[in-house]
């Protein structure tokens, strides 16, 4: 999205007034803002950004994904408005129901990661371990051929290899 | 233990000692859990809740930490109380402020919270002075790994522990750094740092967390993503970076010595000064000036008191800290008189009564000389 002000630079902030009902949006770049004395604010709530992301993206495009088969949830009865509302699911099960909406959203968020690597309850199934685990291998993997340690990223190989 | 226990003595986690102490305050671990087979907070009703507090409390009041534990209703504590432990940073203000049965357990020595029906079922805290990150992990996983001993997560193979929030998922970790930088906000580079700090995808808050300011030149530095790397892969990027703010703070202290010598002395010499004889003191002046007579501590300007004594001021001299002691709600202007009341009696060890009464005329000078008592808060001073 282009700056509203300049028309060359990318908009990176976005302001969204509400007054007297009437909802205006405005798409500005930083170095704007700062020349309308608009400053960004750094202290926002994760959740009011999520919010704030969904709200001012009334068209869903670019931050929910592909429609789901179900519109709420069997559960709990969950939509994606009330999403954009508070900003919470309704239940476990939404994470699975909603699955391709949720997918773009939980990438922005999570810096384009959508797979968990990380601990692990001991009570559940081997199989499921297994997985994380090689998860978490993978991405050792990732980090030592990055930092150019070879000798680690072989014993990382192996150790894959083994599971898989 | 009630409430009230905890008001007059310290907590561990603030007594200013751990490493890196001159600038890491303290260090916090924070665990968002769900139970499996509950709906999430804002879609469960009442009795759902209740059910789930009760079972996360048998639980959490078992649990073996090496400390007394005890629960706390939040529900139906009145608001003071409330207010209190959210200064305290034992409860969030989102917990706080929240509707239906939820509660608190906590641990004597303030170490440990746990917070049920928050926005998730559980939010487990660990929190501990200093910077002490992976001590604060290895803690929390003990204590996690024996409550799901007890209980079944909400937890998928792809997206791991399942929360409320998207934003939480994964591993549920929020790992939080409270930093005392006033060497970079006094030299105007401090923005630059938050910026950089904000790239690499961590958040930058202040005092009491989401959607305050910087009040006492504290930051609070956090992770925001919690998906898709291990505990401790954030862990350490966080690690990593408050050895690099704590770099840059010690270069900025450098430079103020050498370039601005006289007005940090000046900036310290104030706050000692209004500290030690205002009478009527509010929270944000106050907080400013304690930063400045910590700064005066870290640059060894100030010898007569420690930097965990000025710590504990910091939360002493909060609004609900002030009132609990009163034990009653009080106005804006008698709590700035208790407030400064409780500094100067910490700072100089005397007890001075200001006039109470707004409209009556204050003792002059010359009155006050005589009284002997304002001589002798003089004779403590520093050496400036």
């Amino acid at each position: 999205m282009q700056c509203q002000i300049c028309n060359k630079r990318t908009a990176t902030i976005h302001l969204t007034e509400i007054s007297e009902g009437v909802r205006s949006e405005m798409h500005i770049c930083e170095q704007c803002a700062t020349e309308q004395g608009i400053a960004a604010q750094s202290q926002i709530s994760i959740n009011d950004l999520l919010s704030n992301l969904l709200a001012s993206q009334p068209s869903d495009d670019e931050l929910l994904g592909a429609p789901d088969d179900v519109s709420s949830c069997p559960h709990c009865g969950f939509t994606l408005d009330r999403l954009r509302k508070d900003g919470t699911l309704g239940c476990p099960h939404d994470y699975e129901a909603f699955q391709n909406s949720l997918l773009p959203l939980i990438e922005r968020a999570h810096n384009g990661s959508s797979v968990h690597c990380g601990k692990v309850p001991s009570k559940i199934p081997q199989e499921t371990k297994k997985l994380a685990e090689l998860t978490r291998l993978r991405q050792d993997l990732d980090k030592a051929i990055h930092n150019e340690d070879y000798e680690r990223a072989a014993e990382l190989r192996d150790a894959i290899k083994q599971l898989d | 233990m009630k409430l009230s226990d905890i008001s007059n003595d310290i907590n561990d986690w603030f007594s200013g000692t751990g490493p890196l102490a001159d600038i890491v305050v303290s260090s916090r671990i924070r665990l968002a859990r769900n139970l499996a087979g509950h709906k999430f907070l804002n879609s469960c009703s009442d009795e759902e809740k209740s059910e789930i507090l009760k079972r996360l409390k048998t639980v959490l009041i078992s649990l073996d930490l090496g400390d007394d534990v005890f629960y706390f209703s939040v529900d139906d504590a009145p608001a003071l109380s409330r207010n209190f432990l959210v200064e305290r940073h034992l409860i969030s203000r989102h917990h706080a402020m929240a509707k239906g049965p939820r509660g608190v357990v906590i641990a004597r020595r303030e170490f440990f919270t746990a917070m049920v029906n928050e926005e998730d079922h559980l939010r487990l805290q660990v929190l501990k002075a200093g910077c002490q990150l992976s001590e604060c992990v290895e803690q929390i996983d003990r204590i996690d790994t024996m409550i799901e001993k007890q209980v079944d997560y909400a937890f998928s193979p792809r997206l791991g522990y399942l929360t409320a929030c998207p934003t939480n998922i994964g591993t549920g970790i929020r790992a939080s750094v409270m930093l005392h930088l006033p060497g970079l906000v006094l030299m105007n580079e401090i923005n630059p740092i938050i910026k950089g700090v904000n790239k690499i995808g961590l958040a930058v808050r202040g005092l009491w967390g989401e959607g305050t300011d910087a009040a006492g030149n504290m930051f609070q530095i956090s992770n925001q993503a919690t998906l898709g790397e291990t505990e401790d892969t954030i862990i350490s990027r966080l690690e990593q970076i408050v050895l690099e703010v704590e770099e840059h703070e010690k270069h900025a202290k450098e430079r103020l010595l050498q370039q601005k010598a006289i007005s940090l002395r000046d900036h310290v010499g104030r706050a000692y000064g209004i500290l030690t004889h205002a009478c009527l003191l509010n929270s944000k002046e106050t907080l400013d000036m304690l930063s400045a007579l910590r700064l005066g501590i870290e640059l060894d300007l100030l010898r007569e008191w420690s930097a965990s004594m000025i710590d504990e001021l910091f939360l002493l001299i909060q609004p609900g800290h002030l009132q609990k002691v009163e034990g009653k709600i009080i106005g804006a202007e008698k709590r700035d008189l208790a407030r400064a009341r409780l500094i100067r009696a910490r700072l100089t060890g005397k007890h001075v009564e200001c006039e109470e009464q707004t409209g009556r005329q204050m003792p002059d000078d010359r009155h006050r000389r005589k009284d002997g008592k304002r001589q002798k808060t003089d004779d403590g001073t520093s050496g400036f």
